[in-house]
């Protein structure tokens, strides 16, 4: 087995055990979503019209609410000094931790989306589509996050940090995802959106885990 | 496998505090150093200097005989902070720290016994008194071989017959060609090399 597996192995058995997983997101979710129709009043009409593009807007906001644990936990007990002493180099190390994070909280909460969004009143037909620009989305919302919980790492106050610097870098996928969404309900040609988000997607992907690593280091030194 | 591990000329600042200056020592194969001096004067930050977690304003730390990529792999740091999740099993986070550091299953099986963690391997971490705990954060020297052990106070949470014991487990760990450098207050049971720092 190599060790990258093993940490990949690790890091999913812990983000499971401490704080249950996936469930803070979801719950988060399902609570934003079910607030929707008190805010702005239960009309179908109205509540259609703007469903997928909330079901995709908290989706990246429920994004957000663990990531300040990401790596602060590791930093804090001596685990990071204990996985720079390793075999794998911190690009790969940080990538994982990533990897993990998505696939315990991006993953469920892109198979809760398209239920939000047909629960709001979106077309059926339109799931499948807020689907991958979840999937793909959350990947990005993964890796960019990870980057903002390296950057705060040993600060006061982290999970202010953390929003403040990931927000913006959300503004692009959240801009092609919801371009994508608008214009298949709208019955306009629509794959654009969906390819420049996973651009920004691969793109996150390859570049964030070089600035983790940097940040990382730092906070070791 | 390094021969000689060479501190040269080595400075280190912390914030604002120079902490020493122009440190020159060497820890040579089958050698134990141990370093003196204050609190605060620097023996922890020189022990993550030379596992390549610190940078140091000036000097350099040189291990003879392996790539410079290859010294983290080469060595062991076992500091106040031990890693160790306390949601997890003992035997989880020693299999763990062994498959990571290039073990095995079967060394961190002799690890555990090395270290007489048996009973305790079933337990959750944050059960383990703080003696055991350190038992289990020592037993990951054994349970990945490499051969420069960095020590930050390891004797502190041990009682007596556990100091013996970690003395007999440095003893065979010099005599097989290793190398121990480490900071402490209370002499260690092996024959060791002083080095004081921030005189």
């Amino acid at each position: 087995m190599s060790p990258l597996t093993v940490l990949l192995g690790r890091e999913l058995a812990l983000t499971w055990g401490r704080g249950g997983g996936p469930l803070p997101a979801l719950a988060f979710y399902a609570g934003v979503t079910t607030l929707l129709p008190f805010a702005i009043g239960p009309e179908p009409a109205r509540l259609a019209a703007i469903a997928p593009g909330f079901a995709w807007l908290a989706l990246a906001l429920a994004s957000l609410l663990s990531l300040e644990r990401l790596f602060e936990r590791d930093f804090e007990d001596g685990t990071l000094d204990l996985l720079a002493l390793g075999p794998a180099p911190l690009e790969a190390i940080c990538a994982i931790k990533c990897l993990a994070q998505w696939l315990t909280t991006g993953l469920p909460l892109a198979l809760a989306a398209p239920i939000a969004a047909i629960a709001l009143g979106a077309p059926v037909g339109l799931a499948p589509l807020v689907f991958v620009c979840a999937l793909a989305g959350g990947l990005a919302f993964a890796f960019v996050g990870g980057l903002g919980a390296a950057l705060a790492l040993g600060s006061r106050r982290g999970g202010l940090l953390i929003a403040i610097i990931v927000l913006p870098l959300f503004a692009p996928p959240v801009i092609f995802g919801g371009g994508a969404l608008g214009q298949y309900a709208a019955g306009l040609p629509w794959t654009a959106g969906l390819a420049l988000l996973a651009g920004w997607t691969a793109g996150a992907v390859a570049l964030a885990p070089l600035a983790m690593a940097a940040a990382c280091r730092n906070a070791l030194d | 496998m390094i021969s000689r591990v060479v501190v040269e000329t080595l400075s280190i600042r912390r914030g604002d505090r120079l902490l020493f200056d122009g440190l020159d020592f060497g820890v040579s194969a089958g050698e134990a150093v141990v370093l003196t001096g204050r609190n605060g004067a620097g023996k922890t930050s020189l022990l993550r200097a030379v596992a390549g977690l610190l940078r140091p304003v000036a000097g350099r730390v040189t291990f003879e005989g392996v790539d410079a990529e290859a010294a983290a792999g080469s060595l062991h740091l076992l500091g106040h902070l031990d890693g160790l999740k306390g949601g997890r099993t003992a035997w989880e986070e020693l299999r763990f720290a062994a498959l990571w550091c290039g073990g095995s299953d079967d060394s961190a099986r002799a690890a555990a016994a090395t270290l007489d963690l048996g009973r305790l391997l079933d337990l959750e971490v944050r059960k383990l008194s703080a003696g055991q705990r350190r038992r289990l954060a020592l037993a990951r020297l054994l349970a990945a071989p490499r051969p420069l052990w960095l020590l930050d106070e390891p004797l502190a949470p041990l009682d007596s017959v556990w100091r013996a014991r970690l003395g007999d487990m440095m003893a065979a760990h010099i005599a097989g060609g290793g190398m121990i450098l480490a900071a402490v207050h209370d002499p260690l049971p092996v024959p060791t090399r002083a080095v004081e720092v921030g005189a």
